[in-house]
């Protein structure tokens, strides 16, 4: 399975905020759409950083004027991304070895979309799930 | 009025599409006990079960006895099945808008993916979907016409479609007459004189998308030899790197068996089937005649993306493998329904979790939804529609409790059988299909075999007497 899979039941719309914007509008959205991390995106649409939580709550403890500050000044720049044609596999590896919980997904230079750690452990699950339900169904019907 | 859900106003549901997405949906919204359902189950050929009878290959028989647990489902009082009727042909959107408070769509994916390169489509180069469709006898590909004088067939892809591709045509006649496939295919594969089958894959034995059981079946062709080249078999030092590192089992399992096939000998058996690892197809070359006669194929070497996904790469080694006839089996790919808003990126309804979404807006729109292959790609087994069926159930109960379902004018069981009689007067019944089923295992008994298929809709439609 691959990571166009989870992307295909997320719409297409990405979550995203510009560096220039304050960590009050991130921390908005984040509880808005209860989620986890944003992309940070420059005037070209391109992918810039990535602001998570944990970026935002190491910030808090350093300083009092967390919220007026810019999304630059707290965003990892460093972004791992992935490609639609990540296996699923491969990638809860690397996430869960390397320790991050979100992976921006691009195509060619295009940011695509955005997934997380649940999202991945989720697809999983179900992937396990199918296996075993197709069994069950299997039973039932010898059961019929 | 009553609230929906209740005995005098029902909660009305119609599920476009019969397959195992359609079937779970129906059985998950069965199991609410708080609220009075009804649904109606359509499907643009007059008998269910999508792929399990479509896709699903003949000497797999076992598996398809989940039909019995569907058929469990679709004999609740509060089910009925408008089978022969397309949506988008017969009935749109609006008609059904004005009908039911949900629509669920699981059409499933009806088409395949594209493989872009030069010669792709020349004569004798095929996608498996048809292929597959044919020989299952799928009304719409029962025509097609495959060209088995050929020795020499390449099957691109190294997924479970392209193995039962190739395992059916290393079958023997005496083992296909064991299974239902359809009567012509099995005229048309006991003239086969193919010889050879390669399978290919792109990358590497750890990374080809068949399952263990599956793969291990070709080891036990009756009359086919199975072989991989030793240097093919052989994890590079990624995969074994990434192997060790994820530890995980199915693929061990999958690597053994693949490389215990690179040790085995020919044991003087007809065919021989070939499984190829780190090679991709860049051309097809055609004769006079505009008909495959030869693939180009490049080695690849692997190499790992950021998120540790190990990707092939062209390297400058090239080869041609002599074919003459091939089929590309590198996935399958939905189609946008009339008026329903469509992810091209990802050939899916545009959908979040099940509910499907305005364009514009990205917000719901109220009272649609998608479950299965058309809500989140061609992957996975019969089962896994299951949890995906679950979630959008769930979404879809959490709307009628917040009064977000369509508020349709005529919500009558009665009228909408109205409409369907005027617009398909041939629609086929649950009980109509019951029939063709009985009529199909009869059938099949007087030759020997666990059933044989009505093959052409006009053939159903007379055997019902409806014509
Ligand atoms: C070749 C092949 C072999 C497989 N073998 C196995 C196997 O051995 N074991 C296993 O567990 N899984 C197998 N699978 C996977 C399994 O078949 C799928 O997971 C499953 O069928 C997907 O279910 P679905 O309901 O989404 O789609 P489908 O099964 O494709 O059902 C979609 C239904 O919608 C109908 N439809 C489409 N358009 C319209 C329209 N406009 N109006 C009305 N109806 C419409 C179609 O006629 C079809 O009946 C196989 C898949 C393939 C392709
Ligand atoms: N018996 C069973 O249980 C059974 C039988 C049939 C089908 N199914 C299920 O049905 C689903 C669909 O099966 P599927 O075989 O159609 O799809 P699949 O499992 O996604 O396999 C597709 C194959 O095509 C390859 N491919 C894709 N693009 C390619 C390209 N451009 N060039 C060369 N190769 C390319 C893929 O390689 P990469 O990985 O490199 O992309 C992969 O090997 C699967 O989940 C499958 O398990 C199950």
């Amino acid at each position: 399975m691959k990571v166009s899979s989870i992307l295909a039941t997320k719409g297409t719309d990405i979550i995203s905020i510009r560096p220039e914007q304050q960590i009050r509008e991130a921390i908005q959205l984040l509880t808005r759409h209860n989620i986890g991390a944003l992309v940070v995106v420059d005037e070209n649409g391109r992918l810039a950083g990535i602001i998570s939580e944990r970026d935002i709550i190491r910030k808090a403890a350093e300083t009092e004027a967390l919220f007026s500050l810019p999304i630059s000044a707290v965003m990892t720049r460093h972004v791992i991304t992935g490609m639609p044609q990540d296996d699923l596999m491969s990638v809860a590896n690397t996430m869960t070895e390397r320790r991050f919980r979100h992976l921006p997904i691009t195509d060619g230079e295009r940011l695509v979309g955005m997934i997380s750690i649940g999202d991945v452990l989720k697809a999983q699950r179900d992937k396990f799930r199918g296996e075993i339900d197709t069994l069950e169904t299997q039973l039932m019907a010898d059961d019929e | 009025m009553s609230h929906i859900g209740s005995e005098s106003n029902p909660l009305r549901v119609a599920i476009v599409g019969a397959g195992p997405a359609g079937f779970y949906t129906a059985e998950h919204l069965f199991k609410n006990r708080d609220l009075v359902i009804e649904i109606d189950m359509y499907d643009r050929l007059p008998t269910p079960f999508g792929l399990v009878r479509a896709g699903v290959a003949p000497d797999h028989q076992k598996i398809k006895s989940v039909t019995r647990v569907f058929t469990k489902t679709a004999e609740n009082p509060r089910f009925r099945f408008f089978g022969n009727v397309e949506f988008g042909k017969h009935l749109k959107l609006a008609d059904m808008q004005a009908h039911y408070h949900a629509i669920v769509f699981t059409t499933g994916a009806q088409t395949d993916r594209r493989l872009n390169i030069p010669g792709i489509d020349l004569k004798n180069s095929h996608a498996a979907t048809e292929f597959v469709a044919w020989y299952n006898g799928h009304p719409d590909y029962r025509h097609l016409e495959f060209d088995l004088t050929q020795e020499r067939v390449a099957v691109i892809g190294v997924g479970n479609v392209a193995v039962d591709v190739a395992r059916i045509l290393c079958r023997t006649p005496e083992e296909l007459a064991q299974t239902d496939i359809a009567d012509y295919a099995l005229e048309a594969l006991r003239h086969s004189r193919v010889k050879e089958v390669y399978m290919l894959g792109r990358r590497g034995p750890a990374q080809a998308a068949f399952t263990p059981p599956e793969v291990k079946e070709l080891g036990e062709l009756a009359d086919a030899d199975v072989y991989v080249p030793p240097e093919e078999a052989k994890l590079d030092p990624l995969s074994e790197a990434s192997l060790a590192d994820s530890a995980d089992r199915g693929t061990m399992r999958k690597v053994e068996i693949v490389q215990s096939f690179a040790g085995r000998q020919p044991t003087g058996k007809s065919r021989r089937l070939v499984l190829r690892f780190l090679v991709s197809p860049v051309a097809l070359i055609g004769d006079e005649n505009g008909r495959v006669r030869a693939m180009r194929l490049v080695k690849n070497e692997l190499y790992a993306t950021e998120a540790g996904t190990l990707r092939p790469r062209p390297t400058d080694q090239y080869e041609t493998l002599d074919v003459g006839l091939v089929f590309r089996s590198i996935g399958y790919r939905g189609v946008p329904l009339p008026d329903v808003p469509f992810n091209d990126q990802w050939g899916v309804i545009l959908n979040e979790k099940g509910r499907v979404l305005d364009p514009e807006t990205q917000q719901p729109i109220p009272g649609l939804y998608t479950a299965g292959w058309i809500k989140r790609g061609p992957s996975g087994v019969i089962g896994t529609n299951k949890p995906d069926a679950l979630e959008t159930v769930e979404c879809l109960l959490a709307d009628v409790k917040n009064g977000r379902l369509l508020t349709p004018a005529n919500p009558d069981a009665g009228a909408i059988l109205q409409l369907v009689q005027t617009r398909q007067p041939y629609y086929c019944t649950f009980a109509d299909w019951q029939r063709l089923d009985e009529m199909e295992i009869r059938r099949g008994q007087e030759i020997g075999r666990p059933r044989l298929k009505f093959t052409s809709v006009e053939e159903m439609l007379k055997a019902l007497g409806k014509m």
